[in-house]
């Protein structure tokens, strides 16, 4: 038989390698084996952990920010939805083309928009791009309506906090930050995580435990390139209380336009529970900034600004009280009885002390003054006598029953408590006792005492009602958003004034007086709609030496401060107005019309709102209720 | 060289005697692995998107019909009349390989595969195939059994450069190794001397510092992030260390057959194609993994018994060949999606979705059972 090739049978050699070979190859896949062992058998469980991590993501969805209302139930704070115009690169095939389409579609600046990809190539694959925070409706229907020709594209909604009324309520409902560093270390337990908006002043800082809600959050499934497939589990987020205020938004913004385009403060306080009805200090800043993430340039704008935007002046502004600082001088005087009211003293324009003169507003002199007459003209010499017979100490002993020289309590943060000198500050500030020649100042009100505009208010509400020194408060009601109360609070009082009725009753004639007899100071407050009772207080900065100068003709920034502090009406007096206006000249007319503008506000009919501009259109509103 | 008396057997006829030494066990094990491979792949691309689900699944089961055709003829006509062809073989797939950088699609930084209208040809695969029709004609005639110098060898040499130049040049580094380690194999153990061997060994170790030199950046980055995958999580390492928590996380006895989530949701990089042993491991488990291990096994060594039976050089050259291509895919594959080597595009026997792949590999184990089948010929 012939063989079919010449190709040699296979040798011993070939056989023997193939033997080998095949030893070999069995121990190759003896060792695949065992790595396939340790992987899953022995590493199993890791590598389980590592696929659940691949694939659950946890996303928190922090709850929604407590609304904001005022005591009629009108939105002062709230958080819609924002939308955020995002772009992942990998989803779109061409990048620059789907921005050039946006910018196009939306009139942006392409540029700007390219400038905004190149800035980000250090991202994760597939990690998100914001092009814009925050984009306006019209922008919001246009990417949705051109979604098809915008691969890439997405928008993304979150809550922004949102203030309507911007600077008007700024320096009480305050703003939120996101919170830094430190203070998430401080408040590492209570679920803060870096980038949350957390209070940084006023209310949204006060509350902020009440206002913050829960967060929830889904265990979600995601696929490689982080997009989520399904929810696995959840836990509903809570939205923060909503917070009902006694702040009544038409008077608010009543104040708020009387102090416009001035630094000053206005607040209005319940007579009777002193509960604030406004509180507006001036000038104000928009909140909405901050909401937004603010500029370092804003930033830098509002701090810089020498107006101090972000002062709240209510209760952080320390002046000097003028002339009604006289209300505690009057007080102290009958309850001490240095004086009997109807002891008259004589005025010529000035009264030696020492060798010191110290002068009275009006040069003339007021001729026989008796503690009414003092109140209602405002007489210096009077009062720096009723100074002299009290003695610096037991005017600060009444001054402080009053509530000056301490903090209000109000429910905000950075009160400051203001100044009331006496002989044991003196030697405990300066080494120094108390000289008699610094007394007659502080019996009007100037030197070293200060006050803080809230203080003064909390005071006349006092003497408006009778005697009761409430804590101004602001917050009336916290309810959860399906309505249940969850806390409800009310007027907190301080302390009952330890004063004759007959005491109360002659300083409150002066003070109706003050506005409504013909040699009152604060006769410009005077009200066709109700009987308004008050006093001024002129709060000198600079120091007159020799001739009088009108305060309109000094520079501004040492131009007297304007106070008038007033309650209607008369007989039962429902609201007290406390009105500073920093550089505003004589309390009478700088101060004292803005008061009759809230207060009148404050009485017209329900509905209907004063034209602040023009007064007389009051006047017949109130006509009109009257008819 | 002796003379050639002519083959009486006409080529395309199977006499009944052949028919009944046919290799059933080498035969079922290969489509057995195919069917498993189509599963796998309708798994492993259930979920991706702008493909209509199915679509991968069709296209590998057209290929695996051509597969099994292609077969059909690498084992009905005899080895010894497909050895005289070799030459034209060789040309044929050195001309495919020469068109690839004129006409070749890019796809992935490198250019491999030829584009055919209704389908891409990857030319390199049947590089592998035609090397070693050439080896075994070269190494047949051991006539004192004493084994081949390397000199003896030259023309072997000349004709592997080529093909393997080309190859790296695409560049597809991962078949250009296992073109290497194939033509190693062949030699190593089909013919050369002992003393020749030691020398080569010798020539490697100096020569392997020059060839990191020729490495694509790339390449590099692969191979440091194989030694320390956690260096770039998310980028040269990223493959590696999705692969391995794909394959750890299978644990015992698996997720479940379509319930692999690094599968599903896409973590796993190239899960139908190279990394189609990352999708069975994780649905699978240990158990899966060993049985599938097994069947590789098993092929292999039913081939190695092809080898120590052939009737002659050739058929046990040929068989040989065949079965390093076999061993040094699979066994390159796996180590590669378990993390002990570089990632490499290297395709797994029967399982990894690709037409050039699954035919070449049905050919090689046609050949496989064509040596079988004829060894008890005279």
């Amino acid at each position: 038989m012939l063989p079919l090739t010449s190709s040699t049978e296979v040798d011993e050699q070939f056989r023997r390698r193939t033997l080998l070979v095949i030893v070999a190859v069995s121990i190759v896949f003896l060792l695949l084996a065992a790595r396939l062992l340790v992987l899953q058998v022995l590493q199993g469980e890791r590598f389980t952990y590592l696929s659940e991590n691949n694939r659950v993501r946890l996303k928190r969805i922090p709850g929604i920010r407590g609304t904001v209302f005022d005591r009629k139930g009108r939105l002062l704070a709230h958080s819609p939805p924002a939308f955020d115009l995002l772009l992942v690169p990998e989803d779109a095939e061409e990048p620059e083309v789907t921005l050039r389409r946006l910018a196009l579609l939306l009139g942006w600046d392409e540029r700007e928009l390219l400038g905004v990809l190149s800035n980000n190539r250090s991202r994760p694959p597939f990690g998100e791009i914001i092009l814009r925070k925050d984009i306006d409706w019209r922008s919001v229907v246009a990417v949705e309506t051109h979604q098809i020709d915008l691969p890439g594209v997405t928008l993304r909604i979150r809550p922004k906090r949102s203030y309507p009324d911007k600077g008007m309520t700024a320096h009480l409902l305050g703003y939120l930050g996101e919170i830094n560093p430190g203070q998430l270390r401080s408040l590492g337990n209570r679920g803060y995580r870096l980038g949350d908006e957390i209070g940084r002043f006023g209310l949204e800082k006060t509350l902020e435990e009440h206002l913050r809600g829960k967060s929830g959050g889904q265990q979600v499934e995601v696929n490689a390139l982080g997009r989520q497939v399904r929810v696995l589990f959840q836990v509903k987020d809570v939205p923060g209380y909503s917070t009902f205020l006694t702040i009544d938004r038409d008077l608010q913004e009543i104040a708020y336009q009387a102090l416009d385009g001035k630094e000053g403060v206005i607040i209005a306080l319940e007579a009777n529970s002193g509960a604030i009805l406004a509180l507006v200090s001036a000038p104000a800043f928009d909140p909405n900034l901050f909401a937004r993430g603010i500029t370092a340039q804003e930033w830098r704008a509002i701090l810089g600004d020498e107006t101090h935007p972000l002062q709240n002046r209510a209760i952080q502004g320390q002046y000097p009280p003028g002339s009604i600082f006289k209300m505690v001088l009057a007080i102290a005087a009958l309850e001490e009885g240095v004086i009997e009211p109807d002891t008259r003293l004589f005025c010529n324009g000035s009264l030696a002390v020492g060798r010191r003169v110290f002068r009275d507003w009006k040069k003339e002199g007021h001729g026989e003054v008796d503690l009414h007459k003092g109140l209602v003209e405002s007489c210096d010499v009077y009062f720096y006598q009723l100074g002299l017979q009290l003695g610096v100490d037991r005017i600060a002993r009444y001054a402080r029953i009053l509530g000056l020289g301490e903090k209000t309590g109000i429910a905000l943060q950075g009160e400051k408590e203001g100044l009331i000198p006496d002989t044991r500050w003196k030697m405990k500030e300066y080494g120094q006792r108390w000289f008699t020649g610094e007394t007659p100042s502080v019996a009007i009100g100037q030197g070293y005492v200060s006050v803080t505009p809230l203080q003064m208010a909390s005071l006349m509400a006092a003497v408006a009602n009778g005697g009761t020194l409430y804590r101004p408060w602001f917050v009336r009601k916290l309810e959860s958003v399906d309505g249940t109360v969850i806390r409800e609070y009310g007027p907190q009082k301080i302390r009952s004034l330890p004063f004759k009725k007959d005491t109360l009753d002659r300083l409150r004639r002066a003070l109706r007086d003050v506005v409504n007899s013909v040699k009152g100071t604060g006769s410009e407050a005077r009200s066709d709609l109700v009987e308004i009772a008050g006093k001024t207080g002129t709060a000198q900065l600079a120091k007159m030496r020799g001739a009088v100068i009108k305060s309109e003709d000094l520079p501004y920034s040492i131009r007297d401060h304007a106070w008038f502090m007033a309650y209607a009406p008369n007989e039962r007096p429902e609201i007290v107005v406390a009105v500073l206006v920093e550089h505003g000249g004589h309390g009478g007319s700088g101060a004292a019309p803005l008061a009759k503008k809230v207060i009148d506000s404050y009485f017209s009919p329900k509905g209907h709102r004063v034209a602040l501009s023009d007064g007389r259109e009051a006047s017949k509103q109130g006509e009109a209720l009257a008819n | 060289m002796g003379e050639r008396p002519p083959s009486r057997e006409k080529p395309l006829q199977i006499d009944r005697r052949l028919a009944s030494h046919f290799d059933w066990s080498l035969f079922a094990l290969a489509m057995g692995l195919a069917l498993l491979g189509i599963l796998t792949i309708h798994s492993a691309t259930i979920d991706i998107t702008k493909e209509p689900s199915g679509l991968f699944v069709l296209r590998q089961l057209y290929w695996l019909l051509i597969g099994l055709g292609a077969m059909v003829v690498c084992f009905t006509v005899d080895y010894h009349s497909i050895d005289r062809l070799t030459y034209l073989f060789y040309s044929g797939v050195l001309v495919l390989l020469l068109l690839v950088p004129f006409f070749g699609t890019v796809s992935g930084g490198s250019q491999r595969w030829l584009n055919l209208g209704y389908f891409a040809l990857q030319p390199s695969e049947l590089g592998k195939l035609v090397m070693v029709l050439v080896l075994a004609k070269k190494l047949q005639y051991d006539e004192f059994n004493e084994g081949y110098r390397l000199r003896s060898l030259w023309v072997s040499f000349l004709l592997a450069i080529p093909i393997f130049a080309l190859i790296m040049l695409q560049p597809d580094l991962g078949t250009a190794g296992v073109f290497f380690l194939v033509f190693l194999s062949v030699i190593l153990v089909g013919g050369l001397r002992i003393r020749s061997i030691l020398r080569l060994a010798g020539v490697g170790i100096v020569l392997l510092p020059v060839g990191w030199q020729f490495l694509k950046p790339y390449q590099k980055i692969r191979f440091w992030a194989f030694l320390n995958p956690e260096l770039d999580p998310l980028g040269a390492g990223y493959h590696l260390i999705q692969s391995k928590i794909a394959i750890g996380s299978g644990g015992l006895l698996g997720k479940g057959y379509l319930l692999g989530t690094q599968n599903r949701l896409n973590f796993l990089p190239a899960q139908h194609t190279d990394f189609v042993f990352s999708v069975i491991a994780e649905e699978w488990g240990f158990v899966g993994c060993v049985i599938l291990l097994g069947l590789y096994l098993t092929l292999i060594l039913l081939s190695l018994r092809v080898v120590m039976r052939a009737r002659d050089r050739l058929g046990a050259l040929l068989a040989f060949g065949m079965t390093a291509i076999l061993f040094w895919q699979v066994t390159i594959n796996v180590a590669m999606v378990t993390g002990n080597l570089p990632v490499a595009g290297i395709p797994l026997p029967f399982l990894s979705y690709g037409g050039s792949s699954l035919v070449v590999t049905m050919m090689a184990v046609g050949l496989l059972i064509n040596v079988s089948m004829r060894r008890f010929t005279f």
